[in-house]
């Protein structure tokens, strides 16, 4: 298709700019709703403030770590999911009722645009969250930060990829909620199960094989695993299912959901509610 | 709604537009001309147009306050070639087995203001949305800015601006970043706060989306619309919610951007709103275009009987039995009699009643309203016949 068009009306942003526009926009928006960032932030330190009471300080069997630092591990992956898949999955599914998102499809700005915005968004999200997490973790429950670079470094690889994973998979999810009012109560159900199985509040290798077996195909098991890696010392690898952290299969696994949750995305993104 | 006896002419299926200096009887009246100056960046809409500006400046072009567009400026579209900028031929879309768009044909030629009008459900959004790429179609063609909607590129989406309904509210975004956000889409954008004085936003510029009224949010789009300096102009109900004020000021915005040449694809049900705005009206009723022609002239409005009624005095003078060969219908007091000569009518009506001053007197042709709603009606039967 030719178009008749001078030269001067080509974008003058790129694409990496303009998501990056995007992103602190979405981040803005973010930070003026108060109340809706409050509440996202401090449900993780809820739960952890709820299960630290619940169970104590006893440890788990066979080692010397608390198990509320296994949960405080856990309680941060599944804080990083909430602010990418769930955050994703339920204001993407507003945008498109409401039809912000045909607004955005009718211009010429670049689609990718508007995805990478998105990433931007839910990654200063996670990073607020784990920043939350770890002051209160640290303050009140004895956390003791990672030691070494290559801990720090682990945190950053599992941060990013279970954010990104978790992120793309929320943006192919927001496409099941069929209209705004039911995005939260179809969203939270998966969540929520996978807290339970994925070795968020229980100790993982507890739980039943076929149990195991289930978390062990989503990403938060891994993120859990790889949270475990960075904050319980290297003795308590051996009470995981495989006897190691499995860094390498981490990643590995939460690089796969990465490029097939993106690949999802592309196969069943609708601009518009009715995608007739 | 009284009408004066104007040129006569008939449905114009599809034709072409008339001049759009006379077949525009009212634009949107209002202050909004003295509210702020909007010349410079009406200027900078459409660059090379500045001698109409000028001609503006002159005062010989306004007329009630809104500029009317000159010939010169149609002809020379702004300065981006003329033709034809929207060209459908035989265009449907079926859901199923249901048509919601049966063969609809539609022309629009550079700097027209078109109105597609119909009852709710009716395929005008459906039509819109075809336009704009946002639906694919089942048959038929269709050409915008001569590329096919459905594989229309980014340089493409840049020619047009689409305010659409429902479109969402920026709630915590301040009216200047959205603003200025959209313009970044755009090498060749309109300043942003040009823009947002152009819809009379400016005192509203730092104020987030959530503290807006409804009809400034709605100037809003409309502002988000225009950014991008469009040629083509797609306006989806663009008042629909709106108090008399806010929707006069909404026209105002329109009628200064259609002055300077942009094309517009409006949609509406409101009659005087279409009235007010449009050179060119279709009515589409189940998916099809019933009618089509000048809001003057749609449905043979201008042309069609006029009636002149008049109260009965309270003399005991006999009514004439007919006035000029038009037999006079009594109900109670009112007389009504139905001529194709209203003039010779009243001049013997005038015969008749002497010096005296008769009641009541009227002399009306079918409304906008009145036409669409006979077209809208008569459609419908037919639907249920089917």
């Amino acid at each position: 298709m030719t178009t008749t068009l001078t030269g001067t009306q080509e974008l003058k942003r790129g694409v990496l700019a303009l998501g990056l526009e995007r992103g602190f926009l979405e981040i803005k928006q973010q930070i003026r709703n108060k109340q809706a960032l409050f509440f996202t932030l401090l449900f993780p330190v809820m739960l952890l403030v709820l299960f630290g009471a619940i169970f104590g300080g006893g440890k788990v069997e066979g080692t010397n770590v608390e198990l509320r630092q296994v949960f405080i591990a856990g309680i941060i992956a599944s804080g990083v999911m909430s602010a990418s898949f769930s955050s994703l999955a339920i204001g993407i599914a507003l945008e498109r009722d409401e039809g912000m998102l045909k607004r955005l499809a009718v211009t010429p700005m670049p689609k990718a645009a508007y995805f990478l915005g998105k990433l931007v968004m839910t990654m200063a999200l996670s990073i607020a969250e784990l920043v939350v997490m770890l002051a209160v973790g640290v303050l009140l429950y004895g956390l003791d930060l990672p030691a070494t670079a290559t801990k720090w470094l682990t945190l950053v690889w599992v941060l990013v990829l279970g954010n990104l994973s978790c992120s793309l998979l929320g943006i192919a999810y927001s496409r099941l909620a069929r209209n705004g009012r039911s995005a939260a109560a179809v969203v939270q159900p998966p969540y929520i199960a996978l807290q339970f199985i994925s070795g968020v509040f229980f100790v993982f290798s507890n739980l039943s094989k076929p149990l195991q077996t289930v978390a062990a195909i989503f990403p938060l098991k891994w993120m859990a695993q790889g949270m475990r890696s960075v904050f319980l010392p290297d003795s308590f690898a051996r009470v995981e299912p495989a006897g190691s952290w499995e860094q390498p299969r981490v990643a590995l696994v939460l690089g796969a959901w990465t490029v097939g949750a993106f690949v999802l995305c592309t196969l069943t993104w609708r601009w518009q509610k009715d995608g007739r | 709604m009284l009408v004066g006896v104007g040129p006569l002419g008939g449905i114009t299926l599809l034709a072409a537009s008339s001049d759009p200096a006379t077949s525009r009887p009212q634009g949107p009246r209002g202050r909004a001309g003295k509210d702020f100056d909007g010349r410079g960046i009406l200027a900078s809409l459409s660059r090379g147009s500045l001698s109409v500006i000028n001609r503006m400046g002159d005062g010989g072009t306004e007329r009630m306050g809104v500029p009317q567009r000159t010939p010169e400026a149609q002809a020379r579209g702004m300065g981006r070639g003329s033709g034809q900028v929207i060209r459908v031929r035989a265009l449907r879309k079926a859901y199923g087995t249901k048509a919601a768009l049966d063969g609809v044909d539609l022309d629009v030629d550079r700097g027209e203001v078109v109105a597609l009008l119909g009852p709710n459900g009716a395929g005008k959004t459906t039509t819109v949305e075809v336009l704009e790429g946002f639906r694919s179609r089942t048959a038929g063609e269709v050409a915008v800015l001569d590329e096919d909607p459905e594989h229309g590129s980014r340089a493409w989406r840049a020619r047009i601006g689409v305010v659409l309904q429902d479109l969402g509210s920026f709630d915590e975004l301040r009216v200047r970043e959205v603003v200025r956000h959209w313009s970044h889409f755009l090498a060749d954008p309109l300043d942003p706060d040009e823009v947002i004085e152009l819809v009379a936003l400016s005192d509203k510029a730092g104020s987030l989306g959530k503290t807006l009224s409804g009809g400034q949010r709605r100037r809003l789009d409309v502002a988000v619309g225009l950014v991008g300096r469009p040629e083509l102009l797609f306006l989806d109900e663009p008042t629909t919610g709106l108090d008399p004020e806010a929707r006069r000021a909404v026209w105002d915005l329109i009628g200064r951007l259609t002055a300077l040449g942009t094309t517009v694809l409006l949609t509406s049900h409101l009659l005087d709103e279409v009235e007010a705005l449009a050179d060119r009206v279709l009515v589409i009723v189940d998916g099809r275009v019933v009618a089509a022609g000048t809001p003057r002239t749609l449905g043979g409005r201008s042309d069609a009987q006029a009636v002149v009624a008049f109260d009965r005095p309270t003399s005991d003078r006999p009514l004439p039995s007919e006035v000029t060969g038009s037999p006079v219908e009594v109900d109670g007091r009112r007389c009504r009699i139905t001529t194709d000569r209203p003039t010779a009518v009243v001049a013997g009506l005038s015969a008749w009643a002497g010096a005296a001053e008769l009641p009541g007197l009227t002399v009306s042709r079918p409304t906008l309203e009145d036409v669409y709603l006979s077209l809208v009606a008569h459609r419908e039967l037919a639907g249920a016949g089917r």
